[in-house]
């Protein structure tokens, strides 16, 4: 038998599930059961729709224009399979159009691998990014919730709008530990096959144990005005708090 | 070019090419849907099977799914292939091939025929006959192959089942990757190798990380391996600048173009190879290369278009990937089975076949071959499933699994196995772990008389000081 007593300090320098206790060789039903429900919350995160009724009057009542547009993916089981249809929209001519540049920052709203992260957090980080926007002399496009959505789809919304620089506000993939997460990816000068090296990402916003929202609205301010000053996102721009965006190992929502 | 002509149930199918016929072949998958290659309907996919159970092996040998002169991975499968070994198969067809290796397998000498076989295939042929195979040819087959390589353990022994004790840290703290780093020296794990994905692929941490790996197997002196699994290159100054590194690792796949996603090509690998040799650290071996692969990974760097331009199905490129992996000699490969997500592997049933597959794919080559059983949680799939993977592994003779605590990897978010996994499945089917490992267990009160790991009070252990 393994001590307790052992073990609580070490779990203070890690959140992996060390010094699990043992069933024979198999593990207590205590820590399979535990395992069983961290699954079952991050399932329920990737697939339970969320309230976008809720988030659209969330934001109406903070004085924003709101517009809702859905993915070509018509529901969960073709996002999961086909990013290609998560990446494009259904259609976007109910949304105002504009020349590029005509608003110097958009926000799209995406639901992307967990839509729980979008109605625990989307509403803060936006409160926290109004005033930010405001004292730069920043204007803002109309904001636009995505359904089955990819970071690629704020592509096309951003150059349909007009927008300089587009920030794309999306559930990220849930983990055991964490199944309410966003990640912030900002594209200057969106157009349909911008690459993910053009952009700049910054992930893990989910208070009180991720990044939180004032934190995160600074860092993506700074990357915005990075942005407008070089012309470009992606990997020239550099900010301690955000990582360009690589190709990497890790499928995500892109 | 041959067109491919197939009548099934009164409905004649046509396939393109041989690119066309291999991917319409393959069971169902969802990468292969995302590409565009997958057979429309069951009945396509059975036509394409008959027809492909028809074609020649040489046909294979003398027609590229990727072109020879503009793949690098391709020249080295051509240039590389051992026409001898070949020869006692080259009348057969992909059908024959699987009738062949069947029988083969259920005679006394299978396993010295196989691996007599095995320059002889090229990676196209095993992903063809794969193919046609049901999982239980597949477990076969690849239980009757036999890889064993060595560094400072014997891995891939009939009869064993090592693992990578994978200690990952959001952070890379030092503590907390000794912790989990004991907790699984305590459950019998870390016999292939312990191996840490680093938080990042800064060559200043990858450094520190090698050095308190090095320590604690110096200190308590474990006839294991370590490594850090950042990119080769930075691996290459690592070397230079003196750091204790045992394996090279570097990620794979089956293209020139997808190689060059990674960052590598086939010099760069053997030029990581040469110095890793010559620094001499293996003790019963000197295999020295670890190398990761996983289907859908030319797909999702875009470098998966092969003759013509067409998309090659994801399980053909990845045993392309086996073949550059044993240009090199490596001491372990795995496929990260079910890591890259349901956009590949939809599910626990996709993911399962996919896991087999690779498994014999790259036995029949030659490859030491282990698999890291996992799931992310937007893949239809559960712990359930990656027991049933694990047990018809365990039954095919792999050589090594990934593991982690708890089976929750806090570092790359996903599901492999946890210690006490390997444990139970090694008693099911009475695996052992590698034996110079298992030795060292013995020695220091982890292995009881009918050679299995007890649970026992971690205060009591002389290992405990590796976390204080």
């Amino acid at each position: 038998m393994s001590t307790p007593d052992f073990w609580s300090p070490l779990r203070a320098t890690t959140q992996a599930r060390i010094g699990l206790g043992r069933a024979g060789d198999a593990l207590p039903t205590r820590d399979v059961l535990e395992l069983r429900s961290a699954h079952a919350e991050a399932r329920d995160a990737v697939h339970l729709p969320h309230d976008a009724e809720r988030l659209e009057s969330g934001l109406a009542a903070l004085g924003l224009e709101v517009h809702r547009v859905r993915s070509r993916a018509e529901d969960r089981a073709t996002y999961l399979r086909r990013p290609d249809l998560g990446r494009s929209p259904e259609t976007l001519d109910h949304l105002p159009s504009a020349a590029p540049g005509t608003h110097d920052v958009g926000l799209l709203l995406a639901d992307g691998l967990s839509a729980r992260a979008l109605d625990d957090h989307a509403l803060p980080l936006v409160e926290a990014l109004l005033p930010r926007l405001g004292e730069a002399g920043l204007g803002l496009a109309p904001v636009v919730l995505a359904e089955q959505a990819r970071v690629g789809l704020g592509d096309h919304v951003g150059r349909h709008l007009g927008v300089a620089t587009l920030v794309v506000v999306i559930g990220e993939r849930p983990g055991l530990s964490v199944a309410s997460s966003l990640g912030l990816y900002l594209t200057h000068d969106p157009r349909p096959g911008r690459r993910d090296s053009e952009r700049n990402c910054i992930s893990n916003v989910h208070p009180p144990d991720g990044l939180g929202y004032d934190d995160a609205a600074d860092v993506l301010l700074r990357l915005v005005t990075g942005a407008r000053e070089l012309g470009e996102s992606g990997v020239r721009l550099k900010d301690a708090g955000a990582a360009a965006v690589h190709r990497s190992e890790t499928p995500g929502i892109d | 070019m041959t067109t491919y002509h197939q009548t099934v149930a009164g409905t004649t199918y046509a396939f393109r090419d041989l690119v066309d016929l291999l991917a319409k072949a393959t069971p169902l998958r969802s990468g292969d849907e995302l590409a565009g290659c997958a057979a429309e309907t069951d009945r396509e996919r059975a036509a394409a099977q008959w027809a492909l159970a028809d074609v020649e092996l040489r046909t294979i040998l003398e027609t590229p799914v990727v072109p020879y002169e503009s793949d690098e991975v391709t020249r080295l499968i051509v240039d590389s292939h051992d026409a001898e070994a070949f020869a006692p198969v080259a009348h057969l067809t992909v059908g024959g091939l699987r009738d062949h290796l069947l029988a083969v397998t259920a005679t006394p000498d299978a396993t010295s025929t196989l691996a007599a076989l095995a320059p002889g295939l090229t990676p196209e042929m095993a992903a063809a006959v794969s193919k046609l195979m049901r999982n239980a040819d597949l477990i076969s087959v690849a239980r009757a192959c036999e890889v064993v390589t060595a560094f400072r353990s014997t891995v891939g022994r009939r009869g064993t089942l090592a693992t990578r004790l994978q200690p990952n840290h959001p952070t890379d703290d030092p503590r907390g990757i000794a912790a989990g780093t004991l907790d699984g020296l305590l459950l019998g794990c870390g016999d292939a190798v312990i191996g840490i994905n680093p938080a990042t692929d800064s060559p200043r941490a990858a450094a520190d990380l090698l050095r308190l790996l090095d320590d604690v197997r110096q200190r308590y002196e474990i006839p294991t391996q370590s490594c850090v699994l950042a990119h080769v290159t930075t691996t290459i100054d690592l070397m230079e600048q003196g750091s204790p590194v045992d394996l090279v690792f570097q990620s794979i796949a089956g293209t020139e173009a997808a190689n060059a996603g990674f960052g590598v090509d086939l010099a760069t690998l053997a030029t990581a190879r040469d110095a890793a040799r010559g620094l001499g650290r293996g003790t019963v071996g000197d295999n020295v290369m670890y190398f990761e692969t996983g289907q859908g990974s030319a797909l999702s760097a875009d470098a998966h278009l092969g003759t013509g331009g067409h998309p090659v199905d994801q399980q053909t490129l990845e045993a392309r990937a086996y073949g550059v992996a044993r240009a090199f000699d490596p001491l372990l490969v795995n496929t990260v089975v079910g890591f890259i997500g349901p956009e590949y592997l939809y599910d626990g049933k996709q993911i399962v076949r996919a896991g087999l597959e690779d498994h014999f794919c790259g036995k029949v080559l030659g490859v030491p071959m282990g698999v890291d059983v996992c799931y992310t949680n937007h893949a239809e799939a559960d712990a359930d499933d990656m027991d049933t993977l694990l047990t018809l592994l365990a039954a095919a003779g792999v050589g090594f699994v990934i593991t982690v605590p708890g089976a929750d990897d806090v570092m790359l978010g996903y599901q492999s196995l946890s210690f006490h996994d390997v444990l139970a499945v090694r008693h099911t089917l009475g695996l052992r772990p590698a034996p110079e490992f298992e030795a060292w267990l013995s020695g220091i009160g982890l292995l009881d008389d009918a050679g299995r790991v007890p649970a026992v009070d971690v205060g009591a252990t002389l290992l405990k000081e590796l976390v204080r």
